[in-house]
């Protein structure tokens, strides 16, 4: 081992290429242990920008965010959602745990002003967690000034886009593209700070444990072979 | 007592360029069949014009004049609202002549660490707000009045030194008939202190006792009570522009003026705007009205005029604007706070409160809201926008997706069931929801978690009423 001790291999600041580095940067546990491990940090970046690329949409790339949302959340830090596609839903979210309480949704009318929108909510103090759905084209200057304004700001800032811009370069810390396979939601870790480590995971279905209706009350017994006609 | 006396020279003149400099020279005038020159710009002077002359004199002098009629009901106004700002410094203040202000500061010397400190403060300040003023003290009002009117920046504190300071100063200072003043220049009478030598009854028997009467109230030998100021419980202001413009910045200069005297009335009441308001005036237009509502009240000139510079570039004007006013219409006491070593949770709401503050001014009201949950079976009603950091919470037990459609859409279905990029497998479900009969919009659905070919999941529901068909509501995300 070139003669070097375990105790200075194992020294923080100190990594080798098929490791990531295990630098103490200020994180957000994620929830998913799987996940954690291979993360630098062992979590989602504070003040840095996280890129989520997703296939398409419905997969699970925001369920994905929940258990860390919703962990900042209780301890009474604020969450903006910026430029959603759709209505995040109240009921979902604090099924998920989130307080709603701690989170402000932010609809801007034009890719500008969503981005401006994002940039000063991750520059500001106020908000610990910003999650911006990207317009469709955005210049890499703009993802830059993200990446800055998170840094200012200590602001753990999501970007979500589509996965075509995987093979694009881009100034976040972290970049993750999300896969579907038939039942396990497939993370491949196309950037992290500090190096190489495994490149793909695979994360079980439904991360948040929603309740279902027949932990609550009592529902009448679903039957599916009427429904699902195999031949047609 | 100490009295301090801000005069304001040529206020036609300062309120004419307040609200930006003219590089063309630039003249007020009285108005009438033959109007004079009042005062005149740095242009106006450079080019030979004096204040006294004729105005068809003037422009043979330079046709590229500028000619403002002098409006003294804006000149009064003006004076009011810098009465409103001058509140911060002291209780007492008067309003002398139509171009004066009188300020009794003994009592708040202390307070602003001394006259010296209190003096660079007034020049600083009221050079933010646009205008330049003598400033005089001296232990009567009516003698600061005297100084301030004759230019002389004096700071006299002691009483005895009165007479021999204000001796110099011409008689045509004092607020006496244009008659008294010129008989007693025939006389040879040209200053106060010849006509303080003159013996006393006679002086009375021929000018009446008013003159007299002066002279003492600015010695200080008989009481000079001052009607005190009383301020209007809100604030508002009005700047005419030296042109009709359409620019932002131009138009944000002028109302930081305004916002700065705003600021000093609010200062003085310990309180912070909650709705402010900024009208725009035309030529020909109805006035363009801007609105800025706050949340946390608030006085800070920077944070204000931030929120509105938000508001201004994201405008579309009628019309060039004329004149700017501004009003605090609505105010609530601001609390006065303890320092504190570290940040703590009050730092961090007011901070919240100026980015939703901020977000709102440029993006609108109703685009930055929070989210709740409100009781209702109904998927499409279980949630509401609320002000943010202000969501009651129902807990919903049931298995709900992160996104919800804008409207449910409706699915291709066959006898097999939905469609979507291919068969959609139900995995979950029904969860039948049937409700809302007491407003007509009652739904009876059949509620799946369905899966795409494509490995997405969504909310998809079958109408159970007489319009059959599969219809997607929500995504899990």
């Amino acid at each position: 081992m070139l003669g070097l001790s375990k105790e200075i291999l194992d020294h923080p600041a100190i990594w080798r290429g098929s490791q990531y580095a295990k630098v103490a940067f200020a994180s957000i546990p994620t929830g998913h242990s799987v996940l954690d491990e291979q993360l630098p940090g062992g979590g989602w970046p504070r003040a840095a920008l996280t890129e989520i690329l997703a296939e398409r949409q419905g997969i699970g790339e925001f369920a994905l965010l929940m258990p860390a949302l919703a962990q900042l959340s209780k301890s009474r830090e604020w969450i903006a959602l910026v430029n959603p596609p759709y209505i995040p839903y109240a009921p979902a979210l604090a099924n998920a745990g989130v307080e709603l309480a701690r989170v402000i949704v932010l609809h801007p009318g034009n890719d500008q002003e969503s981005l401006w929108a994002a940039e000063r909510c991750l520059r500001s103090k106020a908000c610990s967690a910003v999650v911006f759905w990207a317009p469709t084209h955005i210049e890499h200057t703009s993802c830059r000034r993200l990446q800055w304004a998170a840094e200012a700001g200590q602001t753990w800032g999501v970007m979500c886009r589509e996965a075509y811009w995987a093979r694009h370069t881009s100034p976040a810390a972290l970049r993750l593209l999300l896969e579907k396979t038939p039942d396990q939601l497939k993370i491949h870790l196309l950037k992290r700070r500090g190096g190489s480590g495994v490149r793909e995971i695979f994360l079980d279905e439904a991360p948040v444990p929603f309740i279902t209706p027949s932990q609550t009350r009592a529902v009448p017994t679903w039957q599916p072979p009427r429904l699902r006609h195999r031949a047609a | 007592m100490l009295w301090t006396c801000l005069h304001l020279p040529d206020l036609s003149l300062q309120l004419a360029l307040r609200a930006g400099d003219v590089a063309q020279a630039l003249v007020t005038t009285q108005g009438g069949q033959r109007p004079q020159v009042l005062s005149c710009n740095a242009e106006a002077l450079r080019c030979g014009i004096r204040p006294g002359m004729l105005v068809s004199a003037a422009l043979a002098l330079t046709p590229r004049l500028i000619e403002r009629t002098r409006d003294p009901r804006a000149e009064a106004q003006a004076l009011h609202s810098l009465a409103q700002w001058a509140g911060q410094f002291t209780p007492d203040l008067a309003l002398q002549s139509d171009r004066a202000l009188l300020l009794e500061v003994e009592n708040c010397l202390r307070l602003f660490g001394g006259l010296r400190t209190l003096t660079t403060r007034l020049q600083n300040e009221l050079e933010a707000l646009g205008y330049r003023a003598t400033i005089a003290h001296a232990p009567t009002p009516t003698a600061a009045w005297l100084f301030a009117q004759a230019g002389i920046a004096t700071t006299l504190r002691d009483r005895h030194e009165l007479k021999r300071a204000l001796s110099p100063l011409p008689l045509g200072l004092l607020h006496q008939p244009r008659d008294v003043v010129e008989k007693l220049e025939q006389m040879g009478i040209r200053t106060i202190g010849e006509c303080l030598k003159l013996p006393r009854d006679g002086l009375s028997r021929r000018f009446g006792q008013a003159l007299l009467n002066e002279m003492d109230r600015a010695l200080g030998r008989i009481p000079d009570p001052r009607p005190s100021f009383v301020a209007p419980t809100t604030y508002e202001g009005r700047l005419p522009l030296p042109s009709p413009i359409l620019e932002v910045e131009a138009m944000l200069f002028a109302t930081k003026r305004l916002v700065m005297e705003m600021t000093g009335f609010l200062t003085r009441r310990e309180a912070g705007v909650t709705l402010l308001k900024l009208d725009l005036w035309h030529e020909d237009e109805p006035p363009t009205h801007v609105d800025l509502r706050l949340t946390l009240p608030s006085r800070d000139p920077a944070t204000l005029l931030q929120l509105l510079r938000e508001r201004l570039t994201h405008i579309t004007l009628k019309a060039r604007v004329e004149v700017i006013g501004l009003r605090a219409d609505e105010i609530a006491p601001l609390a006065g706070r303890n320092l504190t070593l570290f940040p703590d949770e009050q730092d961090e709401a007011e901070e919240r409160q100026r980015l939703i503050e901020h977000l709102r001014a440029r993006l609108g009201v109703e685009k930055v809201h929070s989210v709740a949950t409100f009781p209702d079976h109904r998927p499409e009603f279980a949630y509401r926008s609320c002000e943010p950091g202000k969501s009651p919470v129902e807990a919903c037990a049931l298995k709900r997706p992160l996104w919800l459609l804008q409207q449910p859409r409706p699915l291709p279905w066959d006898e097999a069931g939905p469609r979507l990029d291919g068969p959609l497998t139900l995995t979950a479900g029904p969860e039948r929801i049937e409700s809302g009969w007491w407003d007509g919009r009652d739904i009876r659905r059949d509620y799946f978690t369905a899966r795409t070919t494509r490995g997405q999941t969504l909310w998809v529901f079958r109408e159970r009423g007489p319009a059959q068909g599969w219809y997607v509501h929500g995504l899990f995300g």
